[in-house]
């Protein structure tokens, strides 16, 4: 048998080396993907909503609970907080939220424990303490309603870059509002923010990969 | 004024699911859902009930998650199409005289002018559904929500 030519070994050769590579390749993202779907390393937390994480909303805002106390971002620290803004004279968007709120709390079961609902007003004129310690845990016995004065409503709807307008209109009060919902991580940061839409599904989903990913 | 709206022997405006979201003790606001249908081209021009010091129809909208709600004159019902007030809009109670708790049943009449102009009463019962529930809106979780069926 004749020696192939120099040029067809090289061939075969170049043909060879690509046929390992790309099984090595191949290799590689098979074995890394299931390695780091067994490890449980830490990957950023994809979210439903916005990721806000970079944009350093909230801040320190002191708002009082229906008992007249002091309440703070920090006194939730450990848990993952779901926050809205509202009024109770609103016949659905802000029940509806509440709702979904509650929801989520039940469909994350046992993990349900590791949130707090907190609903704070923006008409705080009528929204005594007394109709907030009754609205807000009608939708669930641990959420908690709070309320400011017009200065700290102001200051806490800008921290979270919300907006509120109480508009006079053929004899109404109505209250223009921001309806988002702000989730807010276990250390007090808020991370993400979803729009009125969002399901209760897709906010447990949420605050699940906060609790899993930090 | 009663004489004026008085209910003809056929309704020409039927309504369906109809439901008002429950209160507080101290609530003097809330909302009521359903859904009509007309047999004739109409309008929905107002509202009453017992229970509210007002009844409006009011129209929501959100833009960039900025809600807004704001009362309208009327709303169109055109023949044959189901009009859903669920979201875009709700019959809005105002001053509220008593809570409204699950198991009662409020009476709602809902005043309806035909394309000829003439007027109807229309009378509906809506029961009364737990504060808490999440209603037949779009994008409800847990399958709850309807979809608006549009004709």
């Amino acid at each position: 048998m004749a020696e192939p030519a120099p040029g067809q070994r090289s061939s075969l050769t170049w043909k060879l080396a690509l046929l390992i590579a790309a099984i090595a390749l191949l290799t590689s993202l098979f074995l890394g993907g299931r390695a780091a779907r067994w490890s449980g390393s830490p990957v950023p937390a994809v979210f439903h909503g916005r990721d806000i994480t970079a944009e350093h909303w909230g801040g320190a805002f002191t708002l009082a609970d229906p008992e007249g106390k002091a309440r703070s971002l920090a006194d939730f620290r450990g848990k993952v907080v779901l926050l809205s803004f509202g009024y109770t004279h609103c016949p659905d968007v802000c029940p509806t939220t509440l709702a979904k709120f509650a929801e989520a709390r039940r469909l994350m079961g046992a993990a349900g424990d590791q949130v707090q609902g907190i609903f704070v007003t923006i008409d705080p004129e009528r929204d005594t303490a007394g109709l907030l310690r009754a609205y807000v845990p009608a939708f669930d016995p641990t959420f908690i309603g709070l309320r400011g004065t017009e200065a700290q409503t102001d200051a806490v709807t800008r921290a979270f870059h919300a907006n509120y307008q109480i508009v006079q209109y053929r004899g109404n009060t109505l209250v223009d509002h921001t309806a988002s919902t702000y989730i807010i991580d276990p250390l007090g940061q808020p991370r993400v923010v979803t729009p009125y839409e969002q399901t209760a599904r897709s906010l447990a989903d949420d605050v699940l990969a906060l609790l899993r990913n930090g | 004024m009663a004489t004026s709206w008085a209910a003809p022997a056929a309704a020409i405006v039927s309504a369906e699911d109809a439901w008002v979201r429950g209160t507080v003790e101290g609530q003097t606001g809330s909302g009521a859902y359903m859904r009509l249908t007309s047999s004739e081209d109409a309008q929905l021009v107002g509202a009453s009930s017992p229970v509210a010091e007002r009844v409006e129809i009011h129209e929501m909208r959100t833009v960039n998650d900025m809600m807004t709600m704001r009362r309208v004159d009327r709303l169109a019902l055109p023949a044959h199409v189901t009009v859903a007030l669920d979201h875009d809009y709700h019959v809005m109670f105002i001053g509220l005289k008593h809570q409204l708790l699950p198991q009662q049943v409020v009476p709602i009449t809902l005043q309806i002018v035909d394309a000829r102009g003439r007027r109807h009463a229309v009378q509906i019962q809506a029961p009364v559904r737990a504060l808490n529930s999440m209603g037949a809106v779009h994008g409800s979780p847990s399958g709850a929500g309807k979809a608006t069926p549009h004709g």
